[in-house]
């Protein structure tokens, strides 16, 4: 019985550690430029998707893990000078479409290079899983949150001990007047797109072993990822970390225990129910309007 | 030229000659087929601009709609053994219901969490109907078992459905015209402006918002139903994320807050990925990259910025 319940925490928490950095992705963008980066899933599918081809090329995984990074990473900075950024005073609705058709073109782009077939990593650490407890952990799973925790961290020290950390957060909490004490709102904007890429690239990167990559891998990761960030308030650091591990392991108590048919739709259900009673998120501050 | 298109009544006669006209140029029934489509498209754009363009209220989730209109009729007919009519106007009823329960708790929200709440109504819709298998079929899809049919009259043939959609698609555009210069129009355009400003100045803004929602939900709905029986067979796609950005898609495209740029929107996404598959492995990454570019150079859509060009022209 409580071995059951460990296995669908450890499934849970791994899940949810991914969520957790796909909304920190949605959570930093959003933050520098009030955009809803839908092509955040396409980080993570190229994520893996490069980290499969570089090892197919020959390289071993050491270097074919930071080689992806810095793909996704390019990628992540092309879509902020040739599509985000030059539609600087476009509607909500407007970037909108615009993000998701970087999307369906990024998609496009790894299917002509790499087909539609499944694609795989091998785990990082062999595949012998770890007894907890009469539950089964994969090794795998702990380089996941390794990796989320290590990638977490290094955020938090980013924004509150460093000045470019700084600047972003000066640039979220008022743009203009960040712009008038020297910062430079033109670069933060590219910084957090190659951020959140970063982030996607190693979401995408330490899950690819567990579940496997193609190139619709990202579009509901993207999007639970994005209902783990409004789930914590949109644009909240912390609330994003948060959304994602309930995400995660509501998912798993639903699967394991009412229905996996089910699974994909927790996460939707969740966030109706939070948003119809507090319509800001769990941690999110009301907005007033201006008239 | 300008005052003909500045006339309500004029740019829908226009319509009518150009869709009178469209079938005779037609060179066979695969064109016949994508006018079809384009009109089921261009009812339901319109529908969603009422929302999207006019009250400025954006939903993310309204193929979700589309898809238990097409669903309801087709299980009601070919499970059940309804008649047509009734069948779809039960579903339209339905969703009509559907929509009115959850529009005021949605509609409270604003930006991007409206955008994911409609987001998710829309994917649990289709998740539901591809995990019911024993209802829906699951996600090998439904085939209808009847033609639609009305007290004997059986309509069967791509020739009589263009009819059909042609004539609901100026009956729809006529429809919407006359809501947008009613006072609910000029309420939901107050709205759009500034939703505390609209409610100093009187306007029930979650009545008005509710209303709309719900009328685009049953439009959306009807279209399904209608699509359903034309296509013989649907699948939870038709449900799905994507269908609801392409219907969003088809607003922006065109041009929002404007009945005919919806309707441009929608002919030229519904005709565009079938003149792109000679491109087969290209076509996505074409199809991004029109999204993205007309996005960038024409935030405000196809029809305002030809419109404004047109204007520039006949100024000089």
């Amino acid at each position: 019985m409580f071995a059951e319940f460990l296995q669908y925490v450890f499934a849970g928490l791994t899940i949810g550690a991914i969520y957790a950095l796909v909304a920190l992705g949605f959570a930093i963008i959003y933050n520098a430029s009030h955009v809803i980066n839908f092509a955040q899933g396409e980080f993570i599918m190229i994520g893996g998707m490069s980290t499969a081809a570089l090892i197919g090329a020959g390289l071993p995984l050491w270097l074919a893990a930071p080689g992806a990074v810095v793909v996704v990473m390019i990628v992540g900075v092309a879509l902020e000078r040739c599509a985000v950024g030059r539609a600087s005073n476009a509607s909500v609705t407007t970037l909108i479409i615009i993000t998701i058709g970087a999307s369906i073109f990024l998609r496009g782009l790894v299917e002509w290079l790499m087909g539609k077939e499944i694609h795989a990593i091998p785990a990082f650490s062999g595949e012998a899983p770890i007894l907890v407890a009469g539950a089964t952990l994969a090794p795998q799973s702990l380089w996941v949150f390794g990796s989320a925790g290590a990638a977490i961290i290094c955020l938090w020290y980013f924004f509150n001990r460093t000045l470019h950390g700084k600047a972003m957060l000066a640039t979220s909490h008022n743009r203009l007047a960040a712009q008038l004490v020297g910062i430079a709102v033109k670069r933060v904007l590219l910084l957090s797109f190659a951020l959140s890429a970063m982030l996607g690239a190693i979401a995408g990167i330490v899950i690819t072993p567990i579940t496997f990559t193609y190139s619709e891998a990202g579009i509901m990761l993207g999007l639970k990822g994005f209902a783990a960030a409004v789930l914590g308030g949109l644009g909240n650091g912390p609330g994003a970390v948060v959304g994602g591990l309930v995400v995660g392991l509501s998912e798993a108590f639903a699967a394991g225990y009412i229905s996996s048919a089910y699974k994909d739709a927790v996460a939707f259900i969740i966030i109706l129910l939070v948003l119809f009673f507090m319509p800001n998120g769990l941690f999110g501050k009301g907005g007033t309007d201006r008239v | 030229m300008r005052r003909l298109f500045a006339s309500r009544l004029a740019g829908l006669a226009v319509l009518a000659v150009i869709l009178i006209i469209l079938p005779l140029v037609a060179p066979n029934t695969f064109y016949l087929d994508i006018l079809i489509l384009c009109g089921f498209n261009a009812i339901a754009a319109v529908g969603l601009n009422l929302l999207i363009g006019f009250a400025g209220q954006i939903s993310l989730g309204h193929a979700g709609f589309f898809g238990l209109g097409a669903y309801g009729s087709a299980i009601l007919t070919s499970t059940y053994g309804w008649p047509a009519l009734g069948a779809m106007l039960i579903s339209a009823a339905a969703v009509g219901a559907l929509a009115l329960v959850i529009a005021r708790p949605i509609l409270k929200l604003k930006g991007h969490y409206l955008a994911m709440a409609t987001l998710g109504v829309g994917i649990i819709i289709s998740i539901v109907l591809e995990t019911e298998v024993w209802l829906t079929g699951g996600p090998d899809g439904f085939i209808l078992a009847e033609d639609f049919s009305v007290l004997g009259f059986v309509l069967a043939g791509e020739e009589s459905w263009y009819w059909v959609v042609a004539g609901l698609l100026l009956f729809t555009i006529w429809a919407a015209q006359n809501i947008v210069d009613s006072p609910l129009g000029r309420a939901l355009r107050a709205v759009h402006g500034a939703e505390v400003g609209a409610a100093v100045a009187g306007v029930d803004t979650a009545r008005v918002k509710a209303l709309i929602f719900v009328v685009s939900a049953v439009i959306a709905s009807l279209v399904g139903s209608l699509f359903a029986h034309y296509a013989g067979f649907i699948t939870p796609e038709k449900a799905g994320f994507f269908k609801s950005i392409e219907l969003v898609t088809m607003v922006v495209f065109g041009g929002m807050a404007s009945t005919f740029g919806a309707v441009l929107g929608a002919v030229t996404l519904t005709a565009l990925p079938q003149a792109l598959t000679i491109f087969e492995d290209f076509e996505h990454m074409i199809i991004g990259a029109i999204l993205m570019g007309t996005m960038i150079f024409m935030p405000r859509g196809l029809a305002p910025t030809l419109n404004s060009l047109l204007i520039k022209r006949r100024g000089e």
